[in-house]
């Protein structure tokens, strides 16, 4: 509640909002989801939807006012849900908007390095755009990948194990219009030990079966 | 250490396939019509054999949790609603099953709302989760066009229909009724119980709402029977589980092992030790952010169960290790999950709204030390007073880790107050 959302001033809403014929068909996709009577379940998906469909990556308050019509539910309704949550931007992004997690374990392993070379890097602070519309850079709070900290989300994207270096050559790469591969940036495919996996070897492609596994385990 | 024929989830780690036919290969969905056929009444007792206690956090007995759904229904249908909002800072188990091993909940869904007498769920994932939501829908979909969901699932006769359910960047609703809240429209902000969901949830139906790895371990548990979950770990706290160990570990992971496992072992066996040696530990929270930190003393010999860490003043909660060693600073690391409760609190009840924010004014000066040592008290204080004021557990969990801080590092803290008013009286 230490931020208060309001949406973006008059003079950066634009006057209308329709979604798309592809995503009307997704809308009524996801309003089936719920049982009769209940569409209003649908409106956080559906702010989403609209988020996406919006250029700069936002929910006008006219995309707002037109899903509460569909959903046949108070306008106001609508104003509190994408005011509440914290994913809906209330006003343009960059192209590429990173949220760098600086919780307590992305911080006890380096979020501060992460969020120092991003400022540097991209000559902008906290909560701030380019210039150029490219990027904006956000501090946000836990974003689940904490064995993998630290790490930033690009839009959609997660990029983990971060290090000054390498948030670094995530962001040359984006600057150059390159889609830098996302996940973690030090050679590990996932939640593993980053020298392979202990356990389910033979799961993983990667040693003997667990018998033998376990007995090597064992005597280590 | 838990063998490998005995992990649940062995695509945690991704290098297979996650789509149906390598989770079939891997033993999903293996006589899952049989399973259904033995009948509501055997998979509540067999959950109850196992011992499986909640693995959300709050360790409530599962098997118990769905005796409580109606047996017969009033009119109004019974929905199981999966919490795969994992918000908890530290946690990060939920997302290696919903990317890697979504078979193992999909099914689980299927068992659990058959015993609950349930023809649909909602899986309830955070936004964030993008990749992850999209694996799941992926998995879902092909379930459909096998047949394993939809009308006469698996060919039981029993008609079940799984959603997917996008949440926004709101730590809230991983509380169970914030969570029925948001996916019915609303602002996540928690309900009074009673009602419980059990009697009154999601559309004012009988709703469940289980953790994601509540639910993935129920069709291995029902396919080996509840007395081989409880084979592992002590009398109270079976089964296997996944951990999360993040910090500084020298080689942080997640894994699935034994209930009770000493902590050491946890960390010294999967995650290469400690960084600069099991001497260079400062402390452990044990179990997400909400638990109170423990002192090494007490990690030498604490096992990692629910009453093990009950007893040493912490809690078990997510079994999401966040470890810290000698270089940290350990009251900025509190400080910023004070941060964190006052930036996800809902402000609906007073306490919290305005406690969660003293609370993190005070920690951040607490941080320099510009703070007068009776702050010390005051501070504990404004903890009590939130603490157990609130509709959910939030004010609880943002009351907690302080109280570990002033417990275990009083004098730290008053060293830092101490040195800072030497330097301005200088």
């Amino acid at each position: 509640m230490s931020h208060l959302r309001r949406p973006a001033p008059r003079e950066l809403q634009p006057v209308s909002f329709a979604f798309s014929p592809e995503n009307m068909e997704r809308a009524k996709k996801i309003i089936a989801k719920y049982p009769e009577g209940r569409q209003q379940s649908a409106v956080m998906p559906l702010l989403d939807l609209a988020q996406r469909q919006t250029e700069g990556n936002w929910v006008p308050t006219v995309a707002m006012d037109y899903i509460a019509d569909m959903l046949d539910m108070p306008a106001i309704r609508v104003y509190e849900v994408a005011t509440f949550y914290t994913m809906y931007n209330l006003a343009p992004v960059g192209k590429n908007f990173i949220q760098v997690c600086t919780t307590t374990p992305c911080w006890l392993r380096g979020s501060a390095d992460v969020v120092d070379t991003c400022k540097k890097e991209l000559g902008i602070g906290i909560g701030e755009t380019t210039e150029d519309g490219q990027f904006t850079l956000i501090e946000v709070e836990c974003l689940g990948a904490c064995v993998n900290a630290p790490m930033m989300q690009i839009n959609d994207d997660y990029y983990e194990d971060l290090t000054a270096d390498s948030t670094k050559s995530i962001l040359d790469a984006l600057k150059k219009g390159e889609k830098p591969k996302a996940g973690p940036q030090i050679g590990r495919r996932g939640c593993e030990p980053i020298d392979g996996p202990k356990v389910l070897k033979a799961f993983c492609g990667c040693g003997a079966a667990d018998q033998s596994a376990d007995a090597s385990e064992g005597e280590a | 250490m838990l063998q490998d024929k005995d992990r649940i989830f062995t695509n945690l780690y991704g290098f297979q396939d996650f789509g149906l036919k390598a989770a079939q290969a891997r033993g999903n969905w293996d006589g899952t019509k049989a399973l259904i056929e033995k009948g509501r009444d055997w998979i509540i007792n067999e959950m109850k054999a196992s011992g499986l206690r909640g693995r959300g956090g709050a360790g409530f007995p599962t098997g118990l949790k769905w005796s409580f759904m109606p047996k017969e229904s009033d009119g109004r249908p019974s929905y199981l609603v999966v919490n795969a909002d994992e918000g908890e800072p530290g946690t990060c188990k939920d997302r290696e099953i919903m990317r890697n091993d979504p078979h193992t909940l999909i099914e689980g869904c299927l068992l659990a709302s058959f015993a609950m007498n349930a023809h649909a769920g909602y899986i309830y994932i955070r936004g964030e989760f993008y990749h992850e939501a999209s694996n799941l829908q992926r998995a879902i979909d092909e379930a459909y066009e096998a047949g394993l969901l939809g009308k006469n699932a698996c060919g039981s006769g029993w008609d079940y229909d799984l959603y997917l359910h996008l949440g926004a960047g709101a730590y809230i609703c991983g509380e169970e009724t914030a969570l029925i809240e948001s996916l019915e429209g609303k602002k996540g902000q928690p309900r009074l119980k009673p009602p419980f969901p059990a009697n009154a949830g999601l559309y004012g139906c009988p709703t469940t709402v289980n953790n994601v790895e509540s639910i993935a371990v129920v069709p291995e548990i029902l396919r080996r029977g509840g007395a081989w979950f409880t084979g592992f770990g002590r009398e109270n706290n079976h089964g296997t589980k996944l951990f999360a160990i993040s910090g500084h570990v020298e080689k942080p992971c997640t894994v699935e092992e034994a209930m009770s496992i000493p902590l050491r072992e946890l960390i010294d066996k999967h995650c290469g030790g400690v960084r600069g040696g099991w001497d260079n530990l400062l402390a452990v929270i044990p179990g997400g952010s909400s638990v109170p930190l423990m002192t090494k003393d007490i990690c030498d010999n604490v096992l990692m169960d629910f009453d093990a860490l009950r007893e040493v003043g912490s809690g078990l909660g997510t079994a999401a290790v966040i470890v810290m060693d000698k270089s940290t600073d350990i009251v900025y690391a509190i400080a910023r999950l004070s941060e964190f409760y006052q930036h996800e609190s809902c402000g609906q009840c007073t306490p919290c709204r305005e406690g969660t924010g003293w609370m993190a004014r005070i920690m951040a000066r607490m941080v320099r030390g510009q703070a007068t040592l009776d702050e010390i008290d005051l501070l504990w204080d404004v903890t009590k007073q939130v603490e157990g004021h609130t509709i959910c557990a939030l004010g609880d969990a943002a009351a907690w880790p302080i109280q570990g801080l002033i417990r275990h590092f009083r004098p730290e803290m008053e060293r830092r107050i101490k040195e800072y008013r030497a330097r301005i009286a200088a």
